[in-house]
């Protein structure tokens, strides 16, 4: 319990050790440690911006994929749409022609009836006259009797 | 102690525990005077200058590798420390300027006073008698070969601490308010600002100031003291062996039995010392940064 000079060498060695401490050991490992916290502040953050990162992208690609489902799907009703229009349209053009051809062949034949039938008609009225002929040779004169043979052709019709 | 009968006659335990007691100064006498401004304790300051050395280097070693990568261990095991410091620090001294020096200090004084402390659990007679050994082939009396290890355990060193602490104190107080200011504080502070009250002022304060430095350094030496005189006394347990007979081995096992679990409940006292001596050390200054 005695006093003596131990005392103030003892202060001064205590005030050496700090100052070393403060000197050289103190700040390098605050330093440190700043840093260290930094780094992991930053590493979280960047962690933390790649997560909601990742999450625009999923929904992103959702969209796009909504999107293209939709565009898939209108393109394929245009397409069937456009089909069944030619379809239609092919429809239309054949009943068209057939009409056509119908009406052509409806009045070819028509014409060929008339033909057919005029030629009947005169060959009937040949056919008269030359049985009238054969049958009054000569009483009955073909020119004289042109004008009721005319008529007769007329009624014929 | 038991194996002391070498010398010419075993030390009684008043002896032995007066032996252990005085501290090998460059008198190489055990100090008579109370006050003695001549005197070194040659052993506190050796061991307290060794200890203080490792806590250096250790320190020393991990700032020099300390890097923001991932740390090893004993990198870590420092961080802790320093961020536990510099936590408290944090918590007691407003001011970032003061606490670049303030927060080394107290990290300094809580591992010094910490390894300091634990000299205690070193088997009590190990380095007195390997310095005995030395004493005595150096051809001087074995009973002036004085040995005290625990550094803390020397009111000088404890003391010199505190008086340290004090004068950083005095020099914040300076530094902090001003000369002015600090008088001021001094004379106005706690009971008031009239000029009949400024002697009581004054008063109270050294008082305060002594007290606190007293008290600062006193609990350590008194913790560490008693500390080391118990374990002295466990000693004489094993020291009264006189062969393999009952008393003997009754007293050998109280021996160990009180031995152990005095160390184990001192490596809570060693701790719980060093850290008080720096909480202390923050509360004083951060006193110092603080008007009343």
């Amino acid at each position: 319990m005695n006093l003596n000079a131990t005392l103030i060498i003892q202060l001064v060695v205590f005030l050496s050790f700090v100052w070393f401490t403060k000197s050289f050991v103190w700040p390098p490992i605050v330093k440190a440690l700043d840093e260290r916290a930094k780094k992991v502040a930053d590493g979280l953050a960047a962690a933390d911006k790649a997560k909601s990162d990742l999450a625009n992208a999923e929904k992103r690609s959702i969209e796009e994929l909504r999107a293209a489902r939709e565009s898939a799907a209108e393109l394929r009703a245009g397409a069937e749409k456009q089909a069944a229009k030619l379809i239609e349209d092919a429809r239309a053009e054949a009943n068209r022609v057939i009409a056509a051809a119908r009406e052509a062949a409806t009045a070819e034949a028509g014409a060929a009836a008339q033909k057919a039938k005029d030629a009947l008609r005169d060959q009937v009225a040949a056919l008269a006259v030359a049985g009238a002929e054969r049958i009054l040779r000569r009483e009955i004169n073909a020119q004289v009797h042109s004008d009721l043979l005319a008529n007769l052709k007329q009624e014929l019709s | 102690m038991s194996s002391g009968t070498e010398l010419s006659h075993g030390p009684t335990a008043g002896e032995y525990i007066a032996h252990h007691l005085t501290f090998l100064n460059n008198s190489g006498e055990k100090q008579a005077d109370l006050i003695n401004w001549g005197l070194v304790n040659l052993d506190s300051l050796f061991y307290s200058v060794m200890l203080g050395l490792v806590v250096l280097f250790f320190l020393y070693r991990a700032a020099a590798k300390a890097s923001s990568g991932v740390p090893g261990r004993f990198q870590a095991a420092v961080e802790i420390l320093v961020e536990m410091v510099s936590d408290q620090a944090k918590g007691m001294i407003h001011s970032e300027e003061s606490r670049k020096y303030v927060a080394p200090l107290a990290l300094t004084v809580f591992l010094w006073i910490f390894l300091m402390n634990a000299m205690d659990l070193l088997p009590l007679d190990l380095l007195p008698r390997i310095w005995e050994g030395i004493y005595v082939a150096a051809g001087h009396d074995a009973h002036h070969a004085y040995m005290r290890v625990v550094p803390t355990a020397d009111i000088n060193a404890t003391m010199g601490m505190s008086v340290a602490v004090l004068l950083l104190c005095l020099y914040y107080n300076v530094k902090i308010k001003g000369a002015g200011g600090w008088f001021h504080e001094l004379i106005s502070a706690p009971f008031g600002n009239h000029i009949l009250l400024a002697p009581f002022n004054f008063a109270m304060n050294i008082i305060e100031f002594l007290a606190k430095t007293v008290s600062h350094g006193m609990r350590l030496f008194g913790n560490m003291f008693a500390g080391e005189l118990i374990f002295m006394l466990i000693a004489l347990m094993g020291g009264a062996w006189t062969g393999v007979n009952l008393p003997s081995i009754l007293l050998a096992a109280g021996h160990y039995a009180a031995g152990l679990s005095w160390a184990i409940f001192h490596i809570l006292v060693i701790t719980l010392q060093a850290f008080i001596f720096m909480m202390l050390t923050l509360v004083y200054i951060g006193q110092a940064h603080e008007g009343h």
